[in-house]
């Protein structure tokens, strides 16, 4: 191997990604702009889509669905995305779109690109379950600094705010919506779904992912199989899912991200178990070739090598308790 | 990203500089910390970069705790010794294996405390150290986290407890190569503390032996600290090695000993 020539290539990549780092660093510095555009997707009922894509400089973390509805007794709030900025810059959203206070902001779940927009509502507005309220306390921090290392300056003053009401499983009335407030857990710990009565929206959070791999970092997928179950009996007439396209139901047929997040789920745990059951080491798992239909999904590869990291460890244990115990 | 382009860039032009002088190989991997790894682990000992030296391990690790590792290096034949270590780490010093009788292969997790090359260096009978490896990103921390085991006296009752199993490649049909080859995965309960924890000392498992029933070496690993909690070791044995048990035996630093059988 000629030192030269390696040195060579590297100092040429070394130049690229530089080039690179600034025009992203530019184009971001002007404004840090996420253009959120709210879209109607029901009566009184907004979403702003996030990416498809993994956190980065270029797009700001800004890869989560959040939504309002406008009940005429006040805004709610589902999420409050991934910085101090988007939280801020939703805001404005929602005022460019009606004159009513926001009232609610229902935190559905611990992860960072749902909550670190806390910043910008009212203390007494935001609400989670005790659960992500307890999570959000305990690894909040270690969360945003993560954020802080894949999103660069997007993150700027942006602090961990732990939502101080905790809310219960239950019928929510707000102005003239019905909701209900579905406890469940799978995704995370504690994973809120908030379903309205009238329109038939459901905000899914994380439970549900549409058209992008789903995360795993602190799954249980036999308890998120089981949630899905749960909102599957909703239902519902349009699913907002966590990251990916609103999913609507098309004549008879209900939504279809639902049921394609539990495909996607069993696969992983057929996957995976049965890579430990061949006696598989964890960096061969790592390497399997993965199916057409799992691979249509955006960041499938990356999200898979994630997901052995976050699931082989439990698979393979099961794999060796199967056979010999001393 | 740009940190480690740049560290490699350095790492380049030293190893130019040390290359005009006519003393250093131009590393690879373009680590600065190449120079100091020789100097530590093989003294005036012939090393050569070779890529029949295979280091399986991902761009990114997920998990600075928990880095699933692959090391291969039976396209050489007549391994004596594979030493494995990683040039950022703060214990560099990973494991060493001695593949008596088994392939000179061998699957394993690591902790990480920041982004570093990986390396795996095989010692032949010729006694040439052949260098492979790869870089692993990370977030870090993993030399610096305490163990789960230290924490938890359910852990604790279960110290050094094994669990096994063995498997047949033919039978599972996943491995056409080599018709009748054997695997043996193995998991130990034990914390690994690296001692890097202010208030936990060091405990960790050094040696572990694999033998047939009539008592015959088939692997020895001497292991260090910055093998992951609750070590998970991938073996692969020729067909026709073993045809009755295998006698798991070992210690930690502290002295506990690791017995037991596993059944084919």
């Amino acid at each position: 191997m000629n030192a030269h020539f390696l040195s060579r290539a590297v100092s040429r990549c070394l130049l690229l990604l530089m080039a690179a780092a600034t025009l992203v660093g530019a184009a971001g510095a002007a404004d840090f702009d996420y253009a959120l555009q709210p879209r109607r997707i029901a009566d009184d009922t907004w979403v702003l889509l996030g990416r498809n894509e993994d956190f980065s400089i270029a797009n700001g973390a800004n890869i989560v669905n959040t939504a309002f509805v406008v009940t005429g007794a006040g805004v709610v709030v589902i999420d409050s995305g991934p910085s101090r900025r988007y939280g801020e810059q939703l805001r404005r959203a929602i005022a460019g779109v009606t004159d009513e206070p926001v009232v609610q902001v229902l935190i559905t779940h611990h992860h960072p690109d749902h909550f670190l927009g806390n910043q910008a509502f009212a203390p007494q507005t935001l609400y989670a379950l005790p659960a992500t309220i307890s999570g959000i306390a305990r690894d909040g921090n270690a969360f945003a600094e993560n954020l802080y290392r894949l999103s660069g300056e997007w993150m700027l003053g942006t602090e961990v705010v732990a939502p101080p009401q905790a809310i219960a499983p239950g019928p929510l009335a707000i102005g003239t919506h019905r909701f209900e407030v579905l406890a469940l857990d799978g995704h995370t710990g504690a994973d809120l779904a908030l379903f309205d009565r009238g329109t038939g929206v459901l905000f899914a959070g994380d439970l549900v992912f549409n058209g992008r791999a789903p995360t795993t970092p602190h799954a249980r997928i036999d308890h998120w199989l089981a949630a899905l179950d749960r909102l599957d009996a909703l239902a519902p007439r349009i699913v907002v899912p966590g990251h990916g396209e609103v999913s609507v139901a098309v004549a008879a047929s209900a939504p279809r991200a639902i049921g394609q997040t539990r495909s996607y789920l069993r696969w992983l745990d057929a996957a995976l178990n049965r890579a430990a059951e061949q006696g598989l080491d964890m960096s061969e798992a790592l390497s399997l070739p993965l199916p057409a239909e799992i691979s249509a999904f955006a960041v499938a590869e990356a999200e898979y090598r994630r997901s052995v990291s976050h699931l082989y460890p439990a698979a393979e244990q099961g794999a060796l308790a199967n056979s010999h115990r001393h | 990203m740009k940190f480690i382009a740049l560290l490699a860039l350095a790492g380049l032009l030293l190893a130019d500089t040390a290359g005009a002088a006519g003393s250093a190989l131009a590393d690879p991997l373009a680590s600065l910390r190449w120079g100091d790894m020789r100097k530590i682990f093989f003294g005036k000992a012939r090393v050569v970069f070779d890529e029949r030296v295979r280091v399986v391990a991902p761009l990114t690790a997920e998990n600075p705790l928990n880095v699933p590792i692959g090391v291969d290096a039976t396209a050489l034949g007549d391994v004596r010794q594979v030493l494995v270590f990683a040039d950022s780490n703060p214990i560099n010093e990973v494991l060493r294996f001695y593949p008596e009788r088994v392939q000179a292969k061998l699957g394993f997790r690591v902790k990480l405390q920041q982004s570093t090359p990986v390396r795996a260096a095989a010692r032949t009978g010729d006694g040439v150290w052949h260098v492979g490896g790869a870089w692993v990103n990370t977030a870090g921390g993993g030399c610096t986290a305490p163990s789960l085991g230290s924490s938890s006296p359910e852990w604790q009752r279960r110290l050094n407890e094994v669990s096994a199993r063995v498997w047949s490649r033919e039978a599972s049909g996943d491995d056409e190569k080599s018709p009748g080859q054997l695997r043996l995965r193995l998991r130990i309960i034990h914390p690994m503390d690296t001692g890097l924890v202010a208030g936990i000392p060091a405990f960790f498992i050094q040696e572990l032996k694999l033998a047939d029933e009539q008592g015959r070496a088939l692997l020895r690993i001497d292991a260090s600290e910055p093998v992951s909690e609750n070590p998970v070791f991938t073996v692969d044995l020729p067909p026709g090695l073993i045809a009755g048990r295998v006698q798991v035996s070992g210690r930690d630093n502290n002295g506990n000993a690791i017995e037991t059988w596993i059944e084919p």
